[in-house]
């Protein structure tokens, strides 16, 4: 018989905000000495009372604008409680009966996939475990940072899908801005189910948490898919509704603990927090701050006359976006922009295992402007990108400082040609004498002169003319 | 060291109570929990004291997290050899230790505490004062209000304290509020609970016939009404109370501060240790209560029905107050209470709440004068304070 997997996500996602969820410390991006971040507030003191961050209210509604989302314009703040040295007030704040966003869809490698919802939540601290002394330390920088949680319908069919449903989500996610979507920062739980081809009914559900990396929670699904058909045709075990977890050493999943899983989390609205009535002009001034998405600036890449390919390279990622829409701001051109990002900084970053684009665009737009007027040459170019990408070095300072912004013009390098045949009667002779290889040393001994800038061309044309005269 | 934490000595001061936060000052909520607790802020409404101009000199002992009757179940207190219960803030005021002071109105205790001393108090509308600061239990009820000598003293000090906080999720929009004591009684249309007159002693029963007599005199009329709503109200706001209690008392969890056990073996032990150790009685029997009225399969039945009903009564009070500027009724059974046996708390208590619920779970304003309650609708303040200053002036 022939199976199809049926799996269901939810993703958690840190949001980009300057401040936590309900209190006025530092978001995702402030220092991180542990406990650098914490007050009164986000570290359970008694007395303190939230406050919402109208920012994350903003950024959970655009994700669910990107997610085609009808919008819950009266929605609630519900507790969630459960112990836990991680959690300071022992309840986590997060929606449970009126979630910010419901009913959405995404396409996924030509398919629709429904999104159920899309709810707002404070994330928890650290456990640090110190193994020599037996202590554990907590750290409540993480405590109260907003997250969301989007959660999918039961909607894909294939570890593939999930994983181009992942790479989309982070794509969007980082181009609106809603989350910088960092190692770890968007975290999974996989519903996984198995039933015969063209059944209606779902099959035995496992659940594996907090799965953060791609390839691993691809590696889970495939192994769940076997371990649940052979269940199923062959009786290896019987399938129970349970939480599992993924072990990377062993290569598969576990049963969690029950106690781990087994918890009545007595929720209810928290009593602190008014419902947010988010009124058709608040929302509609959202709307208007939503940015293109990556398919929009595909297209609009591809109308500037750069190839479809390039375009959508450069639209999937919001940090290539960025340098290279700035460096295009800044009066070069688009074509030659495109190249100097995907073929030169992308190499680079491969060569230096740099996996975003973190450059200064106005470097980058000196180091083409400098290359375009010819003032240095392009492997010249090439050389002090390097170094920008390496040491983050000045581009004119750099220039002067290796001598390659020396004014190369043809008349220089007659100069420098005429002086190495002079200086150099010894090979000049030898291949003269018919040593034809002796004309490359002295090609190598005017580039060295000429600290490799100079097109070689034109050095070797005019090095030929002027060695035969 | 039977009413007050702190040396409280000068008259003409405000104390406040000590769920109340004091910068640096211990606060215990009554708590052996909270012994060695010193908080890093004050209270907004200690703030906006200090700011006026008032000394705000000590903190008075409360009943632990303030469930209890009048202050009886506090870690640091010693009822033993009293023969009547009293509270400690209403004590103080009484005696003219201090001005007035702050108590947070969680379950009736301060407005008890109020008539057994015959004393005032006033649990202003809910949102009015803010809640920052105060060490919460049932945060959608519990409200700070004034003990004072009487009605004059409970204004002065209510002017000072009450307007819009913006570290308060649930603090109302209006900055500041004026209150009066010169409301004309005599054009007032006041209604008397048949229910709660009925079940009260009779010594309580004649404290409220003479304040009707009172009120008939200066020209008031006073009708006998029914609001049988008053049971559902009682068995409602101890679901509710006791289900948020249960919830914010879970961060006191022996982790971070407050009491840890001497011995554990691991977290959980952590947790069950301290917290068994450190609360005492009342506190735990809210806290299983709570947490059995939240569970998944009584979540619709008991606390969701609580909310419902928490609707209805507030209607059917602004139905009556459409038609009455306050509604009388007693604030207790009677008017002296004799100490108990400890596993007689919640039982204890819980009838009690029967006079308190209906201003508790409806956050309307209530006030306590002459050993009687009145209550009035949202931000009607001035009414109550007008009907308490003019029967003070007739000696009631």
């Amino acid at each position: 018989m022939k199976y199809e997997l049926v799996i269901g996500l939810e993703t958690h996602v840190e949001l980009s905000t300057d401040s936590k969820l309900f209190c006025s410390c530092g978001g995702h991006s402030s220092p991180k000495e542990p406990n650098d971040c914490v007050c009164p507030a986000c570290s359970g003191m008694p007395g303190m009372l939230p406050v919402t961050n109208k920012h994350a209210i903003e950024l959970a509604v655009k994700a669910g604008f990107m997610l085609n989302c009808k919008i819950n314009q009266y929605t609630t703040f519900d507790k969630k409680s459960y112990y836990y040295p991680d959690l300071p007030c022992a309840y986590q704040i997060t929606q449970w009966f009126n979630p910010i966003c419901v009913e959405g869809t995404v396409d996924v490698d030509g398919r629709k996939i429904g999104i159920k919802q899309i709810h707002l939540e404070e994330d928890a601290g650290k456990l640090i475990h110190d193994e020599a002394t037996n202590t554990s330390f907590v750290d409540f920088n993480r405590t109260s940072v907003p997250l969301i949680e989007i959660v999918s319908k039961p909607d894909f069919r294939s570890s593939e899908e999930v994983i181009s449903y992942l790479k989309k989500l982070k794509s969007a996610l980082q181009f609106a801005g809603i989350s910088e979507c960092e190692e770890g920062a968007m975290r999974c739980d996989v519903n996984i189910s198995v039933r015969p081809e063209g059944s209606k009914e779902f099959g035995v559900r496992s659940e594996i948490k907090n799965m953060s990396s791609l390839s691993e929670i691809k590696d889970a699904i495939e192994f769940e898919k076997v371990r649940h058909v052979d269940a199923i045709e062959r009786h290896t075990e019987i399938l129970v509704q349970e939480t599992r977890r993924w072990d990377d050493v062993k290569r598969r999943t576990f049963p969690m603990r029950n106690k781990e899983t087994a918890a009545d989390y007595r929720y209810f609205p928290d009593p602190n927090l008014m419902p947010i009535v988010i009124d058709d002009a608040w929302l509609e001034e959202i709307r208007k701050s939503m940015p293109a998405t990556a398919d929009e600036k595909a297209k609009y890449y591809e109308d500037m006359g750069i190839a479809a390919k390039e375009a959508a390279v450069l639209a999937s990622d919001r940090k290539l976006c960025e340098v290279f829409d700035t460096v295009v701001a800044s009066g070069r051109n688009a074509k030659t922009v495109a190249s100097w990002i995907l073929t030169e900084c992308m190499g680079i970053m491969k060569r230096l295992e740099i996996a975003t684009l973190d450059i200064c665009p106005d470097k980058l737009s000196r180091i083409i402007e400098l290359v375009e007027k010819n003032e240095i040459t392009r492997a010249a170019g090439k050389k002090v990108l390097s170094a920008v990408f390496e040491k983050n070095v000045d581009v004119d300072a750099f220039c002067e400082e290796q001598g390659l912004n020396q004014k190369v013009d043809d008349a220089f390098i007659l100069e420098t040609v005429r002086k190495a045949i002079a200086e150099n009667e010894k090979i000049v002779a030898d291949y003269k004498g018919g040593k034809v290889k002796a004309l490359q040393a002295l090609f190598g001994l005017v580039m060295r002169e000429l600290k490799g800038n100079g097109d070689p061309a034109v050095i070797r044309s005019l090095l030929e003319t002027e060695v035969n005269k | 060291m039977r009413y007050y934490i702190n040396e409280i000595n000068k008259a003409g001061t405000v104390a406040v109570d000590d769920t109340i936060l004091v910068k640096d000052v211990p606060a215990t909520a009554g708590s052996k929990m909270l012994e060695s607790f010193r908080p890093l802020f004050s209270a907004e409404a200690v703030e906006r004291l200090e700011k006026s101009g008032y000394a705000v000199s000590g903190k008075t002992n409360v009943g632990e997290f303030g469930f209890d009757l009048v202050g009886e179940t506090s870690h640091f207190a010693d009822y033993a050899d009293e023969t009547s219960l009293k509270g400690a803030a209403a004590e103080l005021v009484k005696n003219k230790n201090i001005k007035a002071a702050l108590s947070v109105d969680l379950n009736g205790a301060p407005r008890r505490a109020a008539a057994l001393s015959g004393v005032d108090f006033i649990k202003p509308t809910y949102g009015t004062v803010s809640r920052y600061g105060v060490i919460a239990c049932a945060c959608s009820g519990e409200q700070i209000g004034v003990t004072a000598a009487d009605a004059e003293g409970v204004k002065e000090i209510l002017s000072v304290i009450a307007g819009h906080d913006s570290k308060d999720g649930t603090s109302l929009p209006e900055k500041k509020y004026e209150y009066t004591l010169d409301e004309d009684v005599s054009a007032m249309k006041i209604c008397l609970v048949t229910e709660l007159y009925d079940k009260a002693s009779d010594e309580v029963k004649s404290k409220l016939d003479s304040y009707v007599k009172m009120l008939e005199s200066k020209g008031a009329k006073v009708d006998r009404i029914s609001l049988d709503v008053v049971f559902a109200a009682q068995t409602a706001w101890q679901i509710l109370m006791s289900a948020e209690s249960c919830n914010n008392l879970s961060r006191f969890d022996g982790v971070k501060y407050g009491y840890r056990s001497a011995e554990y073996k691991n977290i959980d032990e952590l947790y069950v240790k301290s917290r068994t150790e450190a609360f005492s009685f009342l506190t735990k029997a809210n806290i299983i209560y709570g947490s059995d009225v939240l569970a998944k399969d009584k979540y619709e039945s008991c606390y969701d029905k609580s909310l419902r009903i928490r609707r209805v009564v507030l209607t059917k009070v602004k139905e009556l107050l459409a038609s009455y500027d306050a509604i009388i009724m007693p604030v207790c059974s009677k008017l002296s209470f004799e100490p108990y046996d400890t596993k007689d708390a919640f039982t204890k208590v819980f009838d009690e709440s029967l006079y308190t619920a209906v201003a508790s779970i409806t956050g309307l304003p209530a006030m306590v004068s002459g050993g009687v309650q009145l209550v009035a609708d949202s931000f009607k303040e001035s009414t109550l304070l007008s009907i308490a200053h003019c029967a003070e002036k007739e000696g009631a």
